[in-house]
């Protein structure tokens, strides 16, 4: 199958828009966080806490990126190491900006 | 792969602890194979009459997909040999386990390239061991290399993108590395380079195929170079002690994030340790799960290793000790350097090992000729010492 899905290295995380989950990606939740498949590139990434899981779960459902991670209990002082890791999942792929 | 902030746990350690599902699951269909490759990692040749049959298989992957395993890295023998192989291939794509086949390319006819370019969750790989056909045929066979190279040309006529390459770096084709990614690029491939271990029919062939200290050099800092750009199947973690880590993970998974299943359901600790001492079990006694989960060499893979001779080692965060396959089928100790340790300790083992019988692989089902029970002749011998090599007669003429 060829990859129907680049990842563009233009796209960044704006934490004000809507997010969501890629629909190719599978998440598998772990001990230490969860595994994410993207089925289009076939990248395997590795979300490194539950809190972020749950993030990233939510995206769908909330109005911005920055109301899921406050959905999901992160703290100021966390916020900077979770924009971090969407803008790796956005550069990858495996979340999109939701169209309204 | 890559790892997403934010906590500072090192995935490492979690993943030396074990999943409740593999991360990376090997299967392989069959061991009937069309080709004899003589580094064959599973002496495949013939099938065995105990193979899974198709209800079985469809079973298992039943059960893959209750793991949530993402994808299967289907192998053999050769896999497109088996009758059942496309249904599959389906029936895992349709149960949302993604599939993966290598292949020697032989069954890739231009109508399967079309319909594999056209079909969502397969990836195909095709092997190939030498950027020429002289290097290649001398270890995959007459032709094979014009067989994979056919079955790259349809995959890409057909559009399919971003199918890999897969070579075996050997001490004959490392210095052809910048060949094998100009092959790949042309057809739109992902080249993919893997370690040549001593396992199945590999232990025979080993000691004048593996790459030489200098070329082991070469090697890491070519991958170096190209980055996330070629595949490694991360099994080359053990060059670690090099310098940097190469991208990917640098451990050894057997039993922790990989396994294998073979094509009679026995479940091993990885694709390259088809051997007695790493079977964990098999699918048909209490199914995939179980072994997986519960198995005692599992388990016990999974509680903290010792470092062993290694221990005093400051490169041994780095390279972990490097294969346990590499060391086993070597005659090497387990918590000792890999038998291509980077500081050369696995050398200087093997040197002190002396010509101690090294593991058999179990089983061998590779296609030798029957032996006949009475001999009227006494049985066929080498005429010269250097035809013992697996390699004379099979080489350009």
């Amino acid at each position: 199958m060829p990859p129907t899905t680049t990842p563009s290295t233009s796209v960044t995380y704006d934490p004000e828009r809507p997010w969501t989950l890629h629909p190719q990606v599978s998440l598998r939740p772990e001990s230490f966080g969860a595994l994410a498949y993207h089925f289009g590139t076939r990248r395997l990434s590795f979300l490194k806490s539950r809190t972020l899981l749950t993030v990233v779960e939510s995206l769908a459902a909330q109005p911005s990126g920055a109301d899921a991670c406050r959905a999901a209990g992160v703290t100021d002082d966390e916020l900077a190491s979770y924009e971090l890791a969407l803008g790796t999942l956005a550069e990858s792929g495996m979340i999109c900006e939701r169209v309204a | 792969m890559s790892s997403v902030a934010p906590a500072g746990i090192r995935l490492v350690d979690r993943f030396e602890r074990g999943l409740d599902a593999p991360i990376c699951l090997t299967w392989e269909l069959t061991y009937a194979c069309n080709l004899a490759c003589v580094h064959c990692l599973s002496s495949s040749g013939r099938r065995d009459p105990r193979e899974l049959t198709t209800d079985e298989c469809k079973a298992l992957i039943d059960e893959f997909e209750r793991m949530q395993i993402f994808y299967v890295n289907i192998g053999g023998g050769e896999p497109t040999i088996r009758a059942d192989f496309w249904e599959l291939v389906d029936y895992a794509t349709a149960h949302h386990v993604g599939v993966k086949f290598s292949t020697n390319g032989s069954r890739i006819t231009e109508e399967v390239a079309t319909r594999l370019a056209a079909s969502d969750y397969v990836d195909v790989q095709i092997s190939l061991d030498g950027a020429t056909a002289a290097v290649n045929d001398a270890v995959r066979g007459e032709g094979s290399y014009a067989t994979a190279v056919t079955a790259m040309e349809r995959l890409a006529a057909a559009g399919f993108t971003g199918f890999k390459l897969s070579v075996v770096v050997t001490r004959h084709n490392v210095a052809q590395l910048d060949d094998f990614k100009a092959i790949a690029d042309h057809h739109g491939a992902q080249l993919r380079l893997t370690r040549l271990r001593p396992s199945g029919r590999g232990a025979d062939v080993w000691d004048e195929l593996h790459p030489t200290s200098a070329q082991q050099r070469q090697l890491y800092d070519w991958l170096v170079a190209h980055g996330e750009d070629v595949l490694t199947g991360d099994s080359f973690f053990h060059l670690a002690g090099y310098g940097d880590a190469l991208p990917g993970l640098n451990l050894c998974g057997a039993g922790r994030v990989v396994c294998l299943v073979d094509p009679v359901g026995d479940v091993y600790a990885c694709p390259f340790a088809i051997h007695d001492e790493f079977l964990a079990g098999n699918v048909r006694d209490a199914g995939f799960t179980s072994v997986w989960r519960e198995s005692d060499l599992f388990t016990e893979l999974r509680a903290p290793q010792s470092a062993g001779a290694c221990a005093s080692c400051g490169h041994f965060d780095a390279c972990r000790g490097g294969c346990m396959a590499a060391k086993f089928f070597t005659g090497l100790p387990l918590d000792g350097p890999d038998p291509e340790c980077v500081l050369g300790h696995g050398e200087l083992s093997l040197g002190a090992r002396g010509d101690v019988a090294t593991p058999r692989p179990s089983p061998d089902h590779s296609a030798r000729p029957r032996r006949v029970a009475v001999a009227l002749t006494p049985a066929r011998r080498p005429d010269r010492r250097c035809d013992e090599s697996p390699l004379a007669g099979t080489g350009p003429r």
